[in-house]
């Protein structure tokens, strides 16, 4: 297929010698106007790839903080439909940083595959990752996605072997997204020692840069882990940092955009400085 | 809907994709897949080793207590005056339900897979008490999830799970009812996938889950067609059960599938009316999507975001429905028609009164279809009811609806 922006975006970083720092956030938490300043944050703050997070009603693969973003997403009017058009309302002011939209399959199945594709490439949306489409469904999203020249980004998770691995890695493109261990978005970070040891396993099989994601919150986790992976992926972070200011009567302890920049600032400082940790 | 072509038989699925025509799959995270395949490969030995069915063969007889006995309903036959109506007593077996029969099956598959914890769903709690049954038989512990609002109007059978040893797990998001169960339960099951076997209680999920609970609950159609043969001589006219996500019901309709001459009703929880959103008919109101692994008629709104729904019946409150049944359902092999909540409440009493038998709420919406039809039905036809529990665990919310404090 065709190059896509994760692709250009992945040649220069690796050009440069740092990890990408790819970040995650709920489209439409807690409402549209504010998900959308936060997301020119992300961009602004130095986030080298955004995941634009689909709502979904049941979020199997997700801890309660993403579960709870869902929810207040959905509650504030949030759908597929505006979640393109979030996507492309960022594009006015950024034609470069990636989008990939992240989330699960049955909203893309009832808005109509075909009719999906279309407008989320008119939206500029570059990359899907879509939790609860394995391999073996591939003929349902990924492969008329790929087609679409809009790349699919498949999980490789502990339990992907050297056997299975070839199978998930067949129509991956863009990158692929390592989850750091079994579990849901949000739990403790697992030894990077055995991180990095799959990083190295996945890259034996493919050329694709290998990101890392599921635990990283800090800075020093990002450089850590950036150490040895082409990106590090940020969410649950994220999405605490605009849960935590947003007071129980709805009420605005901070600006929520403010509190993720300051977050993803000190992040996309950990990435840079995550070669030099690995040459340490 | 274009309807798919009629097969020549409708005992064949699934493919070896899991498929059910466009039903079923394995719609589930990189994570579990590997589980799920090797699940897949153990379960394909195991029904075809002559030790592990008769291991499940004693155990049912001795433990369980099958074959359940195909009862001749006469009180409630003489009440409504039509067809003869056999009860399926299901609520007869060990634990008061259907679900032991494939709690047996597939505890044994755990202990073949070496797995050492279990973990499982439930709505009304049957599949719950099942589930920590055989846990206990077989010394390993369980955890069960149950949604918080079900664990409030279904305790006598949460202290029962307490005593047979397992750890309930409330869980209070969405409506804290049965999806939300088994939400939890696969976060569960993706966060511990080395030693846990997820024993789900009904025929859905990813493949091979329907077909293997399929084959567990089969007993139930294959000893009611022998016994009817034997008892009247002939096969049934009508057979029905209620559908929540429809283990019961596939488990007596699957023998029957190829008896052109048999009609098949499953029943879906009406709730208080098909016209909002309180019911839980996803083969009448809702529209093929994506859940819990496989695809099925689900109630859910134009975006795509799952609903709650309603039902009286804890066991018939989930917004989906198994993979074979929505396949069944556009064959046009078995109609799904919907009872009411207040429907279901007087077929309780009705046949608690004329029968001397209480049913499980569930059963209740399959007694209430033939409490419709039967009168209108020749003295010499033939309706089989699955009875696929008994009613003890709902006293409390058929009173509370009666308005009696007890």
């Amino acid at each position: 297929m065709t190059e896509t922006r994760i692709d250009r975006r992945m040649g220069k970083l690796k050009a440069e010698g740092r990890p990408a720092l790819v970040t995650y956030f709920m489209g439409g938490d807690p409402d549209y106007d504010t998900s959308l300043s936060i997301m020119k944050a992300l961009g602004r703050s130095g986030a080298d790839i955004i995941e634009l997070g689909m709502p979904f009603s049941d979020p199997m693969a997700d801890g309660p903080a993403i579960q709870a973003a869902g929810l207040r997403s959905l509650k504030g009017g949030q759908t597929l439909v505006r979640t393109l058009q979030m996507a492309a309302d960022f594009r006015k002011d950024d034609d470069e940083t990636p989008i990939v939209l992240m989330g699960y399959y049955n909203p893309i199945y009832i808005y109509g595959v075909e009719r999906f594709l279309t407008d989320a490439k008119a939206s500029g949306i570059d990359g899907l990752i879509v939790v609860d489409l394995p391999p073996e469904m591939d003929e349902e999203l990924c492969v008329p996605a790929l087609r679409a020249g809009i790349n699919f980004i498949r999980l490789a998770t502990p339990t992907t072997d050297d056997k299975r691995l070839p199978k998930v890695l067949q129509n991956t493109s863009g990158f692929v997204y390592y989850v750091s261990m079994t579990g849901i978005t949000g739990s403790a970070l697992a030894d990077t020692g055995k991180v990095a040891e799959a990083v190295r396993r996945i890259k034996q099989h493919t050329d694709l840069p290998v990101c890392v994601g599921f635990g990283v919150k800090t800075a020093e986790q990002a450089r850590t882990i950036g150490a040895s992976a082409d990106g590090v992926v940020v969410g649950t972070a994220i999405v605490n940092a605009v849960a935590n200011v947003l007071g129980p009567d709805g009420r605005r302890t901070a600006d929520p955009a403010e509190a993720v920049a300051t977050l993803v600032s000190g992040l996309a400082q950990g990435v840079r400085q995550a070669r030099l940790a690995a040459a340490e | 809907m274009n309807k798919p072509a009629m097969p020549n038989s409708f005992r064949t699925g699934p493919d070896e994709q899991g498929m059910f025509g466009i039903f079923g799959g394995r719609f589930v995270a990189e994570t579990l897949m590997p589980l799920i395949l090797d699940l897949e490969e153990k379960w394909n030995e195991a029904k075809t080793d002559p030790a592990f069915r008769a291991e499940l063969q004693a155990l049912s007889t001795f433990y369980a207590g099958r074959p359940s006995k195909l009862y001749f309903a006469e009180g409630l036959t003489r009440h409504l005056g039509g067809a003869k109506i056999y009860f399926k007593r299901e609520d007869l077996n060990h634990t008061g339900s259907h679900k032991i029969n494939n709690c047996l099956g597939q505890i044994l598959l755990a202990k073949r897979m070496g797995k050492t914890r279990i973990i499982a769903e439930t709505g009304a709690g049957q599949h719950g008490v099942a589930s920590a049954t055989v846990a206990a038989r077989f010394g390993l512990p369980c955890v069960v999830y149950m949604g918080a609002t079900d664990v409030a109007r279904q305790s006598p059978n949460v202290f029962r799970m307490k005593l047979l040893g397992a750890e309930v797990k409330p869980v209070s998001a969405g409506h804290g009812t049965l999806k939300d169960a088994m939400n939890e339960a696969l976060r569960d099951w993706v966060t511990n996938v080395e030693d846990t076997y997820y024993l789900i209680g009904t025929a859905a999920g990813p493949h091979p889950y329907p077909e293997m609970v399929r084959e567990f609950q089969s007993p139930i159609g294959t000893e009611a067609r022998a016994q009817i043969l034997e008892q009247e001589g002939r096969l049934p006219d009508v057979i029905i059960a209620a559908v929540g996500g429809g283990s019961n019901a596939i488990g007596l309709f699957h023998p029957f599938l190829d008896d052109k001459d048999v009609r098949i009703v499953g029943i879906e929880a009406g709730g208080r009316g098909l016209d909002g959103i309180e019911h839980c008919a996803s083969m009448n109101a809702g529209r093929p999507g994506v859940l819990h692994g496989n695809r099925t008629y689900l109630l859910q709104n134009e975006d795509g975001q799952i609903l709650d729904g309603h039902s009286i019946s804890a066991g018939l409150d989930y917004p989906g429905v198994g993979p074979e049944h929505s396949w069944l359902r556009d064959t046009g092999r078995v109609d799904y028609v919907p009872v009411l909540d207040d429907e279901a409440l007087e077929a309780f009493q009705l046949c608690t009164r004329t029968e001397g038998i209480i049913p499980a709420l569930e059963s209740a919406h399959a007694i209430a279809h033939a409490v419709k039809i039967a009168p209108s039905m020749g003295k010499d036809e033939v309706i089989i009811v699955n009875l696929s529990g008994r009613g003890d665990k709902d006293v409390h919310t058929v009173a509370s609806m009666m308005g009696m404090e007890i």
